[in-house]
């Protein structure tokens, strides 16, 4: 695969954090690791335009400031850590459109066929927490920062999910993951990068060499 | 009857055992507000004897400066309250720039609406007309402004997690605040409504039992207020869309941010409603 850079940042930095420099590749997948509190989430915020910064995140090589924040948004997807719901059913976070991509797609994750008609508030947090990945991969971004996706999951769980984020990275999809476990860092990262302090630290990087998960 | 009862000191005293009767039970039932009760009820003595003196002079020398001096002075007082009700406060009196531009926008534009068309004063600014209807306006508009803006501010709080769920998801913000706009107005509409309803059935409103105490015929009372009550109505809808768009925009950036960075952390309040 050629090496098309699809996600950059120039100096993105907060009182928080950063700044941060860096690109990522189409098809990536970073995994952000890095204590509590050292910024991980503030940097996927940043990325996503949800927090004011300073300097710039770049899609494609085009700046962000060249979009409307809710196009940017569709683009470089951000997923919290605890994904919240505004609907009281499931299947209303969902268009029509989406609705039958997710409704496809229930049963890969292990989730039951019926769980779109489902009341949000008698779901598992783990039920949530998959529907929700769901709900960010039905828009399509480009790029998808995802928050300790698999905090709440079983090992069979997690493995689904990092088999559905594989699919999509194959299919052009670039990810962002925080995660607190090295295991999956290892299973699924094409880097992994160390954030510390609010800085990002010089990781032991793999090549970027896209597709070979050791 | 065409005299009005003159009221004594004598009666004023005996009315005021029910204010000492609701502070025992609020000492009695240890619900704490027996303090509260009792400032406010000092403080309503105070401020209606200085508005009677006040509006006393302004009346009988009726000069359009004295007239302003009288309004500004009540808009600053009920923005103040506006500004002061949310528990949670906007950073660089953001509050206050709330409350100011939409209590008097909506008061004033309110007031000369019906100065220069229902009621028509000679001159339009006369201050027995100008004043009293100012004042019930502002009343109006003070729930509608404070019910509003903190339906805004705690909601846009409270409802942090789904409004940036939905703005990561690619929301346009308007639609992602949505919900809690129009709650807070809703909510800040309220009170007319049921003050309309409830109007000569459940209560007699406050001006019309003031006018019938002192005298006046009841249709024409009842044509006061029904006018009245259009103009409160009006007033509290302007108000409360006012003040939740503009705390709505106070809130967010022009990136279709959240900017909760802009609330200072809320303090305890002292002062009651």
């Amino acid at each position: 695969m050629t090496q098309v850079i699809r996600l950059s940042a120039r100096q993105l930095a907060s009182s928080f954090a950063g700044p941060f420099d860096f690109d990522v590749e189409a098809g990536a997948c970073i995994v952000i690791q890095g204590p509590s509190g050292a910024g991980k989430s503030v940097l996927l915020r940043m990325l996503a335009d949800l927090d004011p910064h300073s300097g710039e995140a770049l899609i494609d090589g085009r700046s962000a400031q060249t979009m409307s924040a809710p196009e940017w948004r569709a683009r470089v997807l951000y997923q919290a850590a605890e994904p919240a719901w505004w609907e009281a059913s499931a299947g209303a976070h969902f268009d029509d459109a989406h609705l039958a991509w997710a409704g496809a797609r229930l049963a890969a994750l292990g989730l039951r066929a019926d769980i779109l008609d489902a009341d949000v508030q008698i779901l598992s947090t783990g039920e949530r927490q998959r529907l929700a990945l769901l709900r960010s991969l039905a828009r399509e971004p480009q790029v998808l920062l995802l928050d300790e996706p698999t905090a709440a999951l079983d090992p069979d769980g997690v493995a689904r999910v990092e088999a559905m984020l594989a699919d999509c990275r194959a299919e052009g999809l670039t990810i962002l993951m925080v995660s607190h476990s090295p295991e999956q860092a290892r299973r699924i990262a094409t880097r992994i990068w160390r954030v510390d302090d609010g800085k990002l630290a010089q990781a032991p990087d793999r090549p970027a060499d896209d597709g070979e998960a050791a | 009857m065409n005299g009005t009862v003159h009221l004594g000191a004598f009666d004023l005293a005996t009315a005021a055992f029910l204010i000492l009767l609701d502070a025992g039970i609020s000492f009695a039932l240890r619900l704490g507000v027996h303090r509260q009760v009792l400032v406010a009820a000092l403080r309503m003595v105070v401020q209606l004897l200085i508005v009677g003196v006040v509006l006393r002079v302004v009346f009988a020398g009726g000069s359009p400066l004295a007239t302003l001096a009288v309004v500004v002075f009540m808009i600053g007082a009920a923005a103040n309250e506006v500004a002061m009700r949310p528990k949670q406060r906007l950073a660089g009196f953001g509050n206050y720039r709330i409350a100011a531009a939409v209590v008097s926008a909506a008061g004033i534009a309110t007031v000369i609406l019906a100065l220069l068309t229902a009621i028509r004063p000679d001159p339009w600014y006369a201050p027995r007309y100008a004043i009293p209807l100012m004042g019930i306006v502002l009343g109006a508009v003070l729930n509608g402004a404070s019910i509003a803006l903190d339906g805004v501010l705690d909601g846009v709080v409270r409802e942090r997690a789904r409004i940036e769920a939905r703005l990561a998801l690619g929301t346009p913000l308007r639609d992602a605040l949505g919900p809690v706009l129009r709650e807070a107005v809703r909510r800040g509409m309220i009170p007319i409504v049921n003050q309309m309803s409830a109007a000569g059935i459940i209560t007699l409103p406050g001006i019309m039992t003031g006018q019938l105490l002192a005298g006046m015929d009841p249709m024409q009372a009842v044509k006061y207020q029904i006018l009245l009550m259009f103009l409160l109505a009006g007033a509290s809808g302007v108000a409360a869309v006012g003040a939740a768009l503009y705390a709505a925009r106070s809130v967010s950036d022009p990136r279709q941010r959240l900017r909760l960075d802009r609330l200072q952390p809320a303090k305890p309040r002292k002062r009651a409603k």
